[in-house]
């Protein structure tokens, strides 16, 4: 808050006269002074000396010869003053005077106010721009340095999704020719958002390009980057990466991970995560990458995607988490049709309208060819395998993973929901009848896909006893008091689903729901 | 779907408490069911499922626990608020036989 000091003249003096001192310079008002309370009071011009107060505002303007103060207030507020000297004259100031002033003051404060807020909206809108411009550079930069096009190999189909959020935040791709033949892939993420990240990730896109020009081993190529990313960007950064090298002729994929997320790949036995350790890049000098690889073979789909999907929250605030997109893995379809599925499964998952928290990015690779591209029909497809440890509540896990995954497949909407019953019912037996709740056991869930049916396979340890025939509740009895109200688990899950078949295998007990994905694309 | 905890409050109106129920219906829900059931001596129950956010087996047996108390106290359960999938299952379970499931509050108050 300023005060204004103004002489009873103008700064203009008539000739021939010396003026006074003109205009000082403006003493401030702290907001927790006595003065700026006492003046909001007021309702008027004050004399100085007629006010006993202990403010720091006051004695500077009585040592600079102010004697009368005018409090200019607008809607309650002090917005400023105006501190008049001694009258040239050395008069008091009359009534006439004071009353002018208290005129003067109820015009002037209001069109200070005005200016005032003025001021501010343009300093804000300043800063909007400025931010806004910020944004707009960020994600030319981004753009610029992503693959226009994915590569074209025979044999494969690759397909590539980027979907930034408002707020770039640094995430990028690559597809890098290496000798041979063969490809290399990259995925990463650079911590922070906007301008910054986005200069790290071209440091980082350009030194990944030129040392996978001198090393064919992807750990090598993740150790340079590393010392190069150290040594550039800024101390508090870094960057997460996988950096894949995939001969395109035999299908081996050969990977080093600088702490990203793991890639899962559809294999004909289930889904498969990719596992190798390192540190991610420019945090610390002198790191090595472990080195890892895998076949992929013909029907094999390999995913790579940056956090943003994971960790994405829906309305309940939970989050989309791992389970739900290895599920997504595990269905069936093209490359394409996978990061579809995933978008698809992510935008229902977080609701209409809501605000993307992070990059979206995704490279699907399928290698073609294949069971899966005949569409033999009497050998189930394995499309998803996993297990849940045997502890109450586990069920809901393997209830989400399975419903994401028949969703993906088309199921419709009231199946999707006797699916979710009959499998929480079931993993729930599992783990508390067939497992007993045993600490060493898990329940394995498989799903397959046979023409239009899924199956459900859900298996205990077998340490308990054998499923009976199905009966049903009777709730007269329940009612009465001569049963217990319990019991309805498996007569549920046979309502529910198209069938049920129990059989004992390799001494596991196996509980086999079948639902029939009729209507579904 | 995290698992969300259950709680259920009764409001008493003339002639009928409502048993607002809030969160995962399962059987550790049944010791508040009991007590809120025993909170109101009104003749009818209403029960409010429009907050549940899930139910399994052990909730449904929490249910036929309450039922079988109100067989014996002579009072009258309804409910509403059940969506499509839940009504179903009522059905099937003949709960729906010992306990009207109407669309909505006023329905089944009225």
């Amino acid at each position: 808050m300023k005060a204004f000091r103004r002489s009873e003249r103008s700064s203009t003096p008539p000739a021939g006269r010396t003026s006074p001192v003109a205009t000082l310079a403006p003493i401030p008002i702290a907001d927790h002074d006595p003065l700026a309370a006492f003046l909001v009071g007021a309702g008027g011009p004050v004399d100085v000396d007629k006010i006993e107060l202990d403010s720091p505002a006051l004695a500077a303007m009585r040592e600079s010869g102010v004697t009368m103060i005018v409090p200019l207030i607008s809607q309650g507020e002090l917005i400023g003053t105006l501190s008049l000297g001694r009258r040239m004259s050395d008069q008091p100031y009359s009534v006439d005077d004071r009353r002018l002033l208290r005129g003067l003051a109820a015009q002037v404060a209001p069109a200070i106010r005005l200016a005032q807020l003025v001021r501010k909206q343009e300093a804000e809108a300043k800063d909007r721009e400025r931010m806004e411009q910020e944004l707009r550079v960020a994600a030319l930069i981004q753009q610029t340095l992503l693959p226009k096009d994915v590569p074209s190999l025979p044999g494969w189909e690759v397909d590539a999704y980027y979907r930034p959020a408002r707020e770039v935040g640094g995430d990028f791709y690559d597809f890098l020719p290496m000798s041979d033949g063969r490809l290399g892939v990259v995925i990463g993420d650079v911590t922070d958002k906007g301008v910054p990240a986005a200069l790290v990730m071209a440091t980082t896109r350009s030194t990944l390009r030129a040392a996978a020009q001198r090393w064919d081993d992807p750990g090598l190529v993740l150790a340079e980057a590393n010392e190069v990313l150290v040594a550039e960007i800024p101390p508090a950064m870094f960057v997460t990466c996988l950096f894949a090298v995939l001969d395109t002729g035999t299908g081996r994929l050969t990977f080093a991970n600088a702490g990203h997320n793991l890639p899962y790949v559809r294999t004909g036995g289930g889904v498969l995560e990719l596992r190798a350790t390192g540190m991610p890049l420019g945090l610390m000098p002198g790191m090595e990458y472990e080195v890892r690889s895998t076949e992929l073979e013909a029907g094999s789909v390999m995913l790579l995607t940056s956090d943003g999907i994971v960790e994405s929250h829906g309305p309940d605030g939970s989050m989309f988490g791992f389970d739900r997109l290895m599920g997504l893995v595990g269905g069936t379809g093209t490359a394409s049709a996978l990061t579809s599925k995933v978008l698809a499964e992510l935008d229902r998952f977080c609701g209409a309208g809501h605000e993307q928290e992070d990059d979206v990015t995704m490279v699907a690779l399928r290698r073609i060819g294949g069971a899966a591209e005949s569409a033999a029909t009497f050998d189930p497809a394995l499309l998803d395998r996993f297990e849940v440890p045997s502890v109450e509540g586990e069920e809901r896990v393997a209830m989400e993973r399975v419903t994401t995954l028949a969703r993906a497949e088309g199921m419709s909407a009231s199946r999707l929901e006797q699916l979710r019953t009959a499998v929480a019912e079931t993993v729930m037996n599992a783990i508390e009848h067939g497992n007993g709740y045993a600490a060493e056991t898990s329940v394995e869930v498989a799903v397959l896909r046979m023409a239009d049916r899924l199956l459900v396979r859900v298996s205990d340890s077998g340490s308990g006893p054998v499923m009976d025939a199905v009966t049903v509740p009777d709730l007269d009895a329940k009612l009465e008091g001569s049963q217990s109200p319990r019991g309805w688990g498996l007569f549920l899950i046979e309502q529910m689903v198209d069938a049920l078949r129990h059989e004992t295998v390799d001494g596991r007990h196996v509980v086999e729901l079948e639902m029939s994905l009729e209507g579904a694309n | 779907m995290p698992t969300v905890m259950f709680d259920v409050e009764v409001e008493r109106s003339d002639g009928h408490a409502t048993l607002r129920m809030k969160g995962d219906l399962t059987g550790s829900s049944r010791e508040s069911m009991d007590t809120a059931y025993r909170g109101a001596s009104e003749p009818v129950v209403v029960l409010d499922f429009r907050n549940v956010t899930y139910i399994n087996s052990t909730g449904i047996a929490v249910i036929v626990g309450v039922l079988a108390g109100a067989r014996t106290d002579g009072r009258q359960v309804r409910a509403f608020g059940l969506d499509e999938h839940y009504r179903k299952i009522f059905q099937i379970t003949r709960i729906a036989d010992f306990m009207a499931i109407h669309d909505d509050e006023t329905a089944a108050i009225g």
